[in-house]
């Protein structure tokens, strides 16, 4: 399946095989969404990788990253808010070789879509959670998320955020997740190898990708326009083995990137498989 | 037919599980209610069995869309639940009204509103069945009114979700989804099972949800050659969301035409000595067993009553309402409930006639007994 | 789609001599104009500044003989509107 091609096969132009032919472009994102990198880097990943597009489904829920499946010439699937997993692991179960990417934010995967989160996770279910985290709800109007920092501003914290985030990867790592990174748009090359071993990795694996709403986050915070929010990534990333040796209060504000978490562990569709044929081995 | 068919003592939930089995059900996502689990155990064990699959969500609201989610990737899937469950349902049902997927949703019905009487009958979401999640569309619902008829439904049901591409609801009163009677098992061929139609065309031309003269478009399993966009949002006939309105209504008319067009052909009645009657019990799920039985003892006392049960409860049968009740001059309306499927025949039928209601929303069903003493007050 | 290394000169003044080598091909990257949302990512993360903006925010590549072809640009560009004509 893997069949890792050199940089000098990859063309910059690869891109334009696999958006969707009857699509209008430029995409309805704003100027400088960082949800457009991440599907960039998606799709080299996914070209590296070999697959054929007719084994790819795409599922997202609702929101600005919830549009990216759309955009792309494979299966996809855009489903109600916060659902995304749930229909993703139908998909999946159903014909458990199809590759099954979810694209989702910070709001749908873990505010209204929490439960479905965790229970993923626990699955184990081999599915590609791609979290773009904007620490914002923005195709709503810039609403505060379960990532929103404490005491920043949006327009249901008007006053600043009286409530604390927490953090999808630990989330994902205590519920079981097998493969959980982070990483940012700013570092595309270190992403792209991300997503590569994400969804190479047989298990549920989760990619959060921290992401700029300029338009709404950046605005309501200062946090300045794309630019200045891309450049806030790389001045605030910090490699996991460099973050183990930071005190708390070192680490606020940054974010920790690398893979965090990387096991191998039965996979659910497997698990059902080995069922199936031991019952069939005990009929026969 | 062999003469000797399988014959067995069987529960009501367990025959669901048989006929759906046999509709070609290969997949189950589902979370425990009473009095609809045994359904979800029943397809636990019997799913491995077939090649199926089978698979406990974390709650109703994911239960639903793994059952979507396998349907479009190409598998009959199926849920059960009860009341609570099929309240929290009902945005993803209404995400395959959009979508035109074909699922099976069991409502093994008890007491409500809320936690209600879980392990009491009623038929109390009738009308939920028909506009439970928000939005115009056009629903399919059917009623089964004993074990028997449970396996035939449900069957029934499948081929109806796969020729329409439409989500349809099973109305399974609990008191008919626990009891035990003797069915004989279809033997394979006794009954038709219908499949969705696939696209011919090569998937460069394919239109997903192309406006064909059935106004039902062909579709595709997932891993066949066409990729195509799934969305909730109002879509055009490729399948991406728009905004213009020469194309939102057009889709909204294909949701309700595509179905109501063929009423005649999705309504199942049983008629029973409706040709000289004078009055008209209309019934369906458990009452009808009842509305039997009281109207053979009041023919026996002289008086010209009839029973017209209902299969197929939505889309509601005007036409054919109408004509059978057209000689009489009283109809009553039997339910486990205060009143949900009276509203539709009082709509149906011309104001001359006297509608009577006879409601038992107590957690029991109706007797025999008070079906007769209704027809006394009536007379 | 690509852009111009410079507006036709009147015939009384010779043309400036151009940094770019010409005779090797093209320009070294290809901008969709249309599909650019003049969003100024490329601009501002290139580590050479090879572009300028136009009056609209899109990149105009200013000084193209100093692109490295780092992939910096068509990498974070959101509307894949920057590809490499020799990558």
């Amino acid at each position: 399946m893997a069949v890792t091609t050199t940089a000098e096969k990859q063309k910059s132009d690869v891109i334009l095989q696999y958006l969707r032919p009857r699509k209008k472009f430029p995409s309805v994102w704003c100027a400088g969404c960082g949800n457009g990198i991440v599907m960039g880097a998606l799709i080299r990943a996914i070209d590296r990788l070999g697959l054929a597009k007719d084994n790819v489904v795409m599922v997202s829920g609702i929101g600005c990253t919830s549009r990216l499946p759309v955009y792309l010439d494979f299966n996809s699937l855009h489903t109600a808010h916060g659902r995304a997993l749930a229909f993703a692991t139908g998909a999946k179960f159903a014909q458990p070789h199809m590759k099954v990417i979810v694209i989702t934010g910070d709001g749908d995967a873990l505010a209204i879509g929490g439960n479905h989160f965790i229970h993923a996770c626990r699955r184990n279910i081999d599915i590609t959670c791609v979290l773009i985290n904007n620490y914002i709800y923005g195709m709503t109007g810039g609403q505060g998320s379960p990532t929103t920092p404490p005491s920043a501003y949006s327009t249901t914290t008007p006053y600043g955020n009286s409530e604390k985030p927490f953090d999808p990867c630990s989330l994902a790592i205590a519920a079981g997740a097998t493969f959980v990174g982070r990483h940012t748009v700013h570092h595309t090359p270190q992403l792209e190898k991300m997503l590569i071993q994400a969804i190479e990795h047989r298990g549920f694996s989760l990619v959060e990708a921290i992401s700029n709403c300029h338009t709404y986050y950046g605005r309501l915070n200062r946090a300045g326009d794309a630019v200045a929010m891309i450049k806030s990534f790389k001045e605030n990333a910090v490699m996991l083995a460099k973050a183990k040796e930071m005190t708390p209060e070192e680490l606020r504000g940054k974010h920790v990137v690398g893979v965090l978490h990387e096991i191998e562990k039965s996979e659910f569709c497997d698990e059902y498989q080995l069922m199936v044929d031991r019952l069939k081995g005990g009929q026969s | 037919m062999s003469a000797l068919k399988q014959r067995r003592l069987m529960q009501g939930n367990a025959a669901c599980v048989h006929g759906a089995i046999y509709a070609g059900l290969r997949f189950y996502a589902g979370y425990p209610i009473t009095p609809s689990t045994e359904i979800a155990e029943g397809c636990a064990r019997e799913l491995p069995k077939i090649g199926g699959r089978f698979i406990q969500m974390e709650d109703e609201i994911a239960s639903i869309a793994a059952v979507v989610g396998a349907s479009i990737s190409g598998l009959k899937a199926m849920t059960a639940t009860s009341g609570p469950g099929f309240s929290l349902m009902v945005e993803n049902i209404g995400y395959a009204y959009m979508t035109e997927t074909p699922c099976v949703v069991i409502n093994v019905q008890r007491g409500g509103p809320s936690t209600g009487l879980p392990t009491k009958v009623s038929q109390s979401d009738t009308m939920q069945a028909r506009w439970g999640t928000h939005g115009d569309y056009t629903a399919i619902a059917v009623a089964p009114s004993s074990v028997a008829e449970t396996i035939t439904e449900t069957i029934r049901a499948f081929n109806l979700a796969e020729r329409f591409r439409t989500p349809v609801t099973v109305l399974l009163d609990e008191v008919i989804g626990h009891m035990r009677e003797m069915v004989s098992l279809p033997e394979p061929g006794e009954y038709p099972v219908v499949n969705r139609v696939k696209p011919t065309v090569p998937p460069e031309r394919f239109v997903p949800f192309e406006v064909t003269e059935n106004l039902v478009s062909p579709m595709p399993c997932y891993n066949e050659g066409y990729r195509y966009n799934v969305t909730g949002l109002t879509h055009d006939t490729m399948g991406f969301a728009t905004n213009r309105s020469d194309e939102i209504a057009p889709k909204l008319d294909k949701l309700k035409y595509k179905i109501e067009r063929y009423t005649d052909e999705i309504t199942k009645l049983r008629v029973d000595m409706m040709d000289d009657a004078e009055i008209a019990f209309i019934s369906y799920g458990t009452v009808a067993r009842t509305a039997l039985q009281a109207i053979s003892i009041a023919r026996e006392a002289g008086v010209k009553v009839g029973n017209v049960q209902l299969y197929t409860i939505w889309p509601f049968p005007d036409r054919q309402i109408a004509e059978l009740c057209a000689c009489c001059r009283k109809v009553i309306v039997g339910e486990l409930n205060m009143g949900q499927i009276v509203h539709e025949v009082r709509r149906v039928l011309p104001h001359d006639k006297q509608i009577h209601t006879i409601q038992r929303y107590d957690g029991e069903i109706l007797t025999p007994h008070q079906l007769l003493q209704k027809l006394d007050e009536v007379l | 789609m690509s852009d111009s290394a410079g507006a036709p000169q009147p015939a009384s003044k010779p043309a400036p001599k151009s940094k770019y080598d010409y005779s090797k091909g093209p320009l070294p990257l290809n901008i969709n104009l249309q599909w650019c949302k003049a969003c100024n990512i490329c601009i501002a993360f290139c580590p050479t500044q090879v572009f300028e903006p136009d009056r609209d925010g899109r990149p105009v590549q200013a000084r193209p003989e100093a692109c490295t072809q780092c992939t910096i640009c068509w990498t974070h560009c959101p509307d894949f509107a920057i590809t490499s004509n020799y990558k």
